[in-house]
């Protein structure tokens, strides 16, 4: 065996730290090791050239970089020694960076020991690791969409403008998300009826989008290119192949609850549509509010009323199977509950009330036709006090994170006030105003020129009535002195938090969110698009909150992702997978429950564990459960674990 | 406090201490302000919570001449609601002991007649000496 080691500098990142001469001295004289040899950025160019260039000259058959994790560059090296020939699976990165350099800055002798055992750990693996082919698998050419906000609608278009089919499954009974609920969109002042009701329309007639409204994932199995996804499409108790969405059932409904559409400041009916530009346009039952379904008998005024007879109190939710090669995750975003902000009275107080609320106040076509008025009298408000970071950059009581969107929201919401209220006056309280897109600054100045908003530098310490008026206690850093105003109204403009809901439908899907609950992506700087899980992307404001237009780019760039993975009848995967020793194993089921793929199964005949290469993503699992080793992971064999084990432990 | 800011002292002795002191990362501030608003005697202040922190942030010793460390009440509001945690009052109150490590003392107490002594709470005489003692 002739083994070549390269051992990268990173920059600083590793030569920092660690000794590379010493590395490159011990190493040297491993058993099998051919050629060492140092570069300061093994993964650029020059770097690469150079492993090809010594894997002809000192004809290497395995090849060790010793460089960062390899989940960043293991892909590169394996394919750069496969272009002169030497199998890709006889390459192994020793991961020196951040399992020693990055962890032991402070001691570069004892972190240099460790990378050396590192080093030769991986060397002695590679000279057991047999050479290998890719599996290849064919895919279903269709595309699974979560969730229809901008961001679901964006992808979905663009991949069934493509010629995809898409299934497109949205939780609410109609598509739109967060943005229709927007009085304008900064820095344009473009209203989302405008510029989003046609992009809803179009899902809607697009040959290629199955649209699925009112619907949940619930189960997912496979894996990428051959997903199995389980759809539960909820009981609307309304026949909408006959609902015209007329509205009359509405109008003769008794029943009113708080609607969601407009974040409490009206009220809808228990049967209903969600806004008059819904889609699609049908109108759906509550069933924890109407009285037929919560008392099983009486009312029915909506049935009698229905000229379409498509009222159907037995209609019963059912589970639809669809297969499809790629998921795009576009969950979106929810904004913090007021009422946790407490010191601020919110939930407490009728006139504290969320930004998102005051977008449905402020906007044409909301509740109160555009007029502003405040909910506890209807009066309009003549002082509005805007609280930024409401929640957000707060690691002691909140969210640690900044919440990107507020400041410019927040600017166009006080610039919409004037607007509505010439005579009225705005205070914004901000830590810092940060305007980072297009036209933002420009926007920022045009509300500070024309809305003559008083900015006030300083968070909030609390929000309390006195004498029948809302108290807001404030400080003006910038010149020193405490600031109190009676305030009309308060926008509270609260933290962005995750989707409800998306811990669960992160499990369904095996992919992971941190902790927040934002989705994680498969590496914050070069994969933001893509999770963990092979075939299932992120688009939109699910990974983090962002607004539209960087919601719509990344959407538009979650499309491409799944297209370029769909382009082809048929995908390579790692053949780094499970394999079972028949003379071995006993049948105990063992490796059957530890595999969260579904791959293994016992075969009835034999008695003996089979895989599903193709579920099969090469965890692990099921090797660390089995009793008599007889099911291991192809080139992470026992006997290779025991040798790097006794390296790395050796005194 | 008028003239410019002078950053030589950025990286002194001076802020080693008041961290050594008082156990508080003052760099975390972002100088939100939210101590300042909260302070129920920052009326009485000459300088506010926040530029105290600031301040001592930028190693100024001006702030053992300001009276906002000896006004303030160790009522906690400030460290209550900083966003970062920060423990202002302990921050106010290794300032004070900092002071009061000079040893200049402006309560005698061999001037204080024995009458007095006697209708003086002990608490009184004992918040005196941490109070009254360097303000300039």
């Amino acid at each position: 065996m002739r083994v070549g080691v390269f051992v990268c500098h990173c920059g600083r990142n590793i030569a920092g730290t660690l000794n590379i001469e010493k590395i490159k001295e011990e190493v040297a004289k491993h058993s099998g090791v051919v050629h060492v040899e140092d570069y300061i950025f093994m993964c650029s160019d020059p770097g690469q050239k150079l492993i090809r260039d010594r894997i002809k000259e000192k004809n290497l058959d395995a090849v060790v970089v010793s460089a960062c994790s390899p989940s960043l560059h293991e892909k590169t090296f394996r394919n750069n020694a496969a272009s002169v020939g030497l199998n890709p699976y006889k390459v192994e990165i020793a991961n020196i960076r951040e399992w020693a350099s990055w962890p032991h800055e402070g001691k570069p002798e004892e972190a240099t020991e460790k990378a050396i055992k590192i080093i030769k750990a991986t060397v002695e693996k590679v000279k057991s690791n047999i050479p290998l082919e890719p599996l290849s698998v064919p895919v279903t050419r269709k595309v699974l969409v979560i969730g229809g906000g901008i961001a679901g609608i964006q992808a979905s278009l663009d991949i069934a403008n493509a010629g995809l089919e898409v299934y497109l499954v949205e939780k609410k009974p109609s598509i739109g998300g967060k943005m229709a609920q927007f009085s304008e969109t900064f820095p344009t002042l473009d209203c989302p009826q405008c510029i989003e009701t046609p992009k809803m329309t179009e899902v809607a007639n697009h040959p290629n989008i199955h649209l699925y409204a009112y619907s949940e994932v619930v189960d997912v199995s496979g894996f990428v290119g051959n997903f199995k996804v389980k759809v539960k499409r909820k009981a609307t108790y309304v026949d909408w192949n006959k609902c015209t969405g007329c509205s009359e059932c509405a109008k003769v409904c008794p029943v009113k609850v708080s609607s969601e559409y407009d974040v409490g400041v009206s009220q809808r009916k228990a049967i209903y549509i969600m806004f008059p530009q819904a889609v699609p346009n049908k109108a759906t039952i509550d069933p924890e509010h109407c009285l037929r379904l919560v008392y099983g008998k009486g009312c029915g005024l909506c049935a009698k009323t229905c000229p379409a007879g498509a009222i159907n109190f037995e209609q019963k939710e059912k589970i639809e199977e669809i297969d499809v090669g790629a998921i795009i995750v576009a969950t979106g975003f929810d904004v913090m509950d007021p009422s946790l902000l407490t010191e601020y009275g919110g939930g407490k107080y009728k006139d504290v009330i969320s930004a998102l609320q005051f977008e449905r106040i402020l906007a044409p076509s909301g509740p109160t036709g555009g007029k502003v008025v405040r909910p506890s009298d209807g009066k309009e408000p003549k002082t509005v006090v805007f609280v930024q970071c409401a929640g957000s950059r707060d690691p002691e009581h909140y969210m640690p994170y900044c919440s990107k969107v507020c400041c410019m929201y927040t600017a166009k919401q006080a610039l919409l006030y004037k607007h509505a209220v010439p005579n009225g006056h705005a205070y914004v309280f901000y830590i810092d105003v940060r305007t980072d897109g297009k036209g933002y600054e420009e926007f920022y100045e045009r509300v500070l020129r024309e809305a003559e908003a008083t900015y006030l530098r300083g968070k909030v310490a609390e929000i309390y009535k006195e004498d029948g008026k809302l108290k807001v206690l404030g400080v003006d850093t910038l010149t020193g002195k405490g600031v109190e105003i009676n305030a009309d109204l308060v926008v509270l403009a609260t933290a962005a938090v995750p989707s409800e809901g998306i811990k669960e439908l992160a499990k369904v899907l095996r992919i992971q969110t941190d902790e927040y609950g934002w989705l994680k992506e498969a590496h914050l700087k070069l994969r933001p698009l893509e999770t963990a899980t092979s075939g299932i992307f992120i688009a939109g404001a699910a990974q983090f909150i962002r607004d539209i237009t960087d919601t719509v780019s990344h959407a538009s760039g979650a499309a491409a992702k799944a297209l370029s993975l769909l382009s082809r009848n048929r995908i390579e995967r790692e053949p780094l997978v499970a394999e079972v020793n028949e003379e071995i194993c006993s049948g105990c089921g063992n490796c059957v429950e530890a595999c969260t793929y579904q791959a293994i199964k016992i075969d009835p005949e034999t008695n003996i564990a089979k895989i599903n290469t193709a579920l099969c993503e090469g965890c692990g699992a099921c090797q660390a459960s089995c009793p008599s080793a007889a099911i291991q992971l192809t080139n992470s064999y026992k006997k290779q674990l025991f040798e790097m084990i006794s390296i790395l432990a050796k005194e | 406090m008028k003239g410019s800011l002078i950053l030589k002292k950025v990286n002194s002795e001076f802020i080693r201490k008041i961290v050594e002191v008082s156990g508080v990362n003052v760099f975390a501030c972002y100088q939100c302000g939210r101590c300042s608003a909260s302070c129920p005697l920052v009326e009485e202040m000459d300088i506010l919570p926040n530029q105290m922190v600031r301040l001592v942030q930028l190693g100024n010793e001006e702030v053992l001449n300001t009276a906002t460390p000896w006004i303030c009440a160790t009522c906690f509001s400030c460290t209550a609601r900083c966003p970062l945690g920060i423990d202002i009052a302990k921050l106010a109150e290794a300032l004070r002991s900092i002071s009061l490590r000079k040893n200049i003392d402006k309560v005698k107490i061999n001037q204080i007649s024995f009458g007095e002594l006697m209708k003086l709470p002990q608490i009184a005489l004992v918040s005196n000496f941490r109070k009254n003692t360097s303000v300039s």
